[in-house]
């Protein structure tokens, strides 16, 4: 049986958060009188994580799934409830449990600016107490596998971003660790650079049944990656399940345009009972639910002339997108 | 703790913050001039306080030379180790890149202290051991063995305070963000180190040598080089220095309870 690497019982967090008035008055006042008031950014939240699972975090913009990372890797302190990784109480940050988790970060860099990422590595590799011969093997494969060479030796400030970003996976995993946090790991890569990431990520995830926890807003990182997905709006899990599912909640119709040979047969399959979304000329489009594409489309077939047929479906940016823009979402 | 590991570990800094700084050679170049002006500028304004009286708070010049040699070697090294890796603290702090030096499994403040070095910094020690060896010839000291081991004793406490108080002010950040004011303001009371602490006013000495130990910081290590200082002054500053050390450890542990990364 697959044992729980993480597992959060009702963990909650509050942060003191300072508000300034507009204008000098409110700016003086914010000087000599600063107002912080207690805001919970997490609330009551529990799930768990099997060992080997890639799990994708979806919301919105400040709805909590980075500070959720932070709490899981050991950076900030929870303010009520629980958190147990791979058996160890994250925020004490013990020797142990650091050399088995690592945090990559999209937007914030650990390599040295003005040096190849190389020295980089290896200064990781003597944090982590790896021998010369053992961090070499390491770099070694993990260049392979993240397809980066004459990149290695070349300063940080001169890389792009889609290189920066690889050395940076490099370094953060030279110890191997068996569970990832990453937070927007493809932010501001090209298509390629992504595609590239996404790989590499399965390929880590296959070789080594490491645990890998992902926050993005780029949707194809989380259909490529993650069977399991946690939604969180204001700080409250909403959904915690399967991916596929959740867009056939979210999307449970499918809209199918049929070019008919001509419009007297369009007028008989816009009057036979189906959901119509509108007809010009010999075209219709219908509105079907995803359990009965088949069976609607095998009558179809059998009962009009038809010429052409397109399934549309909808856009998964436009799915997902309904949970992060509309806080009340039922899902 | 695995000295052997953290050996290896600072070697690795020596070795990456040498090779980031000599990616710029005008840069250290003009460092290494401005350490030698520096001196020359500090010596030229001692000689103008001593050119009237030939006396300041019972030191003649000459004797005074060694509170600026003194000086010079702790200047330095907080150009080489203090400043560069203090200052980077508010940087980690400010765009939440503490969290890489976190979830590193080392001793965070032995990370934050010592990853980066400023090798232009080397040129003001080695001034300042010069014009300590020239103090030594002028004020005709004889040098041995319980000498050397006093001064190297209240050197090295000085080295503790001085480290002690940057980092202090270093760690206020994790809760006010920008405390680079504050280390603008310890800078120019450590000016106050190339002078006689007898130089100065009672309530002046009282505050230089309790709220912020300035003081300890030259006189002491001074007095030992001259051979007129008394045994309880030497004590008095290895307590002193074990103090601060042991505080500025435990307040960047209780102060990284308060730390909430930045947001990303």
């Amino acid at each position: 049986m697959v044992q729980n690497i993480i597992d959060v019982r009702n963990l909650s967090k509050s942060f003191d958060i300072s508000s300034k008035e507009p204008g000098l008055k409110g700016t003086i006042k914010h000087f000599f009188r600063r107002q912080t008031k207690s805001l919970k950014v997490i609330k009551d939240i529990s799930f768990k994580i099997k060992e080997g699972e890639i799990v994708g975090f979806l919301g919105a913009n400040g709805a909590g799934k980075t500070t959720i990372l932070k709490m899981l890797c050991g950076l900030i302190y929870p303010s009520e409830g629980s958190v147990l990784v791979s058996g160890y109480l994250p925020f004490r940050r013990k020797e142990n449990f650091l050399k088995n988790i690592t945090l990559i970060m999209g937007q914030k860099q650990q390599l040295i600016w003005d040096l190849p990422p190389i020295e980089s590595f290896y200064l990781n590799a003597s944090i982590y107490d790896l021998d010369k011969f053992e961090a070499k093997k390491r770099i070694k494969k993990l260049s392979e596998m993240l397809e980066i060479d004459e990149e290695l030796f070349i300063p940080v400030r001169k890389l792009s971003l889609g290189q920066r970003m690889k050395s940076e996976l490099l370094a953060a995993l030279i110890h191997e660790p068996n569970i990832l946090f990453l937070d927007e790991p493809t932010l501001g890569l090209d298509i390629n650079a992504q595609r590239n990431l996404r790989k590499f990520l399965q390929k880590y995830n296959k070789e080594t049944n490491a645990t890998i926890c992902l926050t993005s807003h780029y949707m194809k990182d989380i259909t490529s990656l993650c069977k399991r997905v946690i939604c969180v709006q204001e700080g409250a899990i909403s959904y915690d399940g399967k991916l596929d599912l959740l867009l056939k909640k979210l999307s449970p119709l499918k809209e199918i345009l049929i070019v008919c040979r001509s419009e007297e047969d369009a007028i008989k399959l816009e009057n036979y009972g189906f959901n119509v979304k509108n007809k010009i000329k010999n075209e219709i489009t219908l509105k079907i639910e995803n359990n009965s594409i088949t069976s609607s489309l095998k009558t179809i077939l059998n009962n009009f002339d038809i010429e052409d047929l397109f399934i549309n479906e909808p856009p998964i940016d436009e799915i997902i997108g309904k949970v992060l823009i509309k806080k009340d979402y039922d899902i | 703790m695995n000295l052997r590991k953290y050996l290896k570990v600072y070697k690795k800094f020596l070795h990456t913050s040498l090779a980031s700084e000599l990616e710029y050679k005008a840069n250290i170049l003009v460092d290494l001039i401005t350490a030698i002006f520096s001196l020359i500028g500090s010596i030229f304004l001692l000689s103008i306080f001593f050119k009237n009286n030939g006396y300041i708070g019972g030191w003649k010049f000459e004797q005074a030379l060694i509170i600026q040699g003194i000086y010079t070697i702790l200047n330095g090294i907080t150009n080489t180790w203090f400043n560069p890796n203090l200052t980077e603290i508010v940087k980690h702090i400010r765009e939440g890149t503490l969290d890489f030096v976190l979830l590193k499994p080392i001793d965070s403040q032995f990370f934050i202290s010592l990853k980066k070095i400023n090798p232009s910094g080397f040129l003001e020690i080695m001034l300042g051991f010069f014009l300590l060896f020239f103090c030594i010839r002028i004020n005709q000291i004889n040098l041995n063995l319980t000498f050397l081991t006093l001064f190297l004793i209240t050197i090295s406490c000085s080295i503790c305070i001085l480290y002690s108080l940057w980092f202090f002010i270093s760690t206020t950040t994790i809760w006010f963000v920008k405390t680079w004011n504050a280390i603008e303001v310890l800078r120019s009371f450590l000016y106050i180190g190339r002078f006689p602490l007898n130089s100065f006013s009672f309530s002046l000495r009282i505050f230089f040598s309790v709220f912020i130990p300035i003081a300890f910081i030259t006189t002491i290590p001074s007095e030992v080089f001259l051979g007129f200082s008394v045994f309880w002054k030497i004590l008095l500053e290895i307590v002193v220095a074990t103090i601060f050390l042991i505080n500025s450890r435990k307040f960047w542990l209780f102060a990284l309870r308060f730390y909430s990364s930045a947001s990303s």
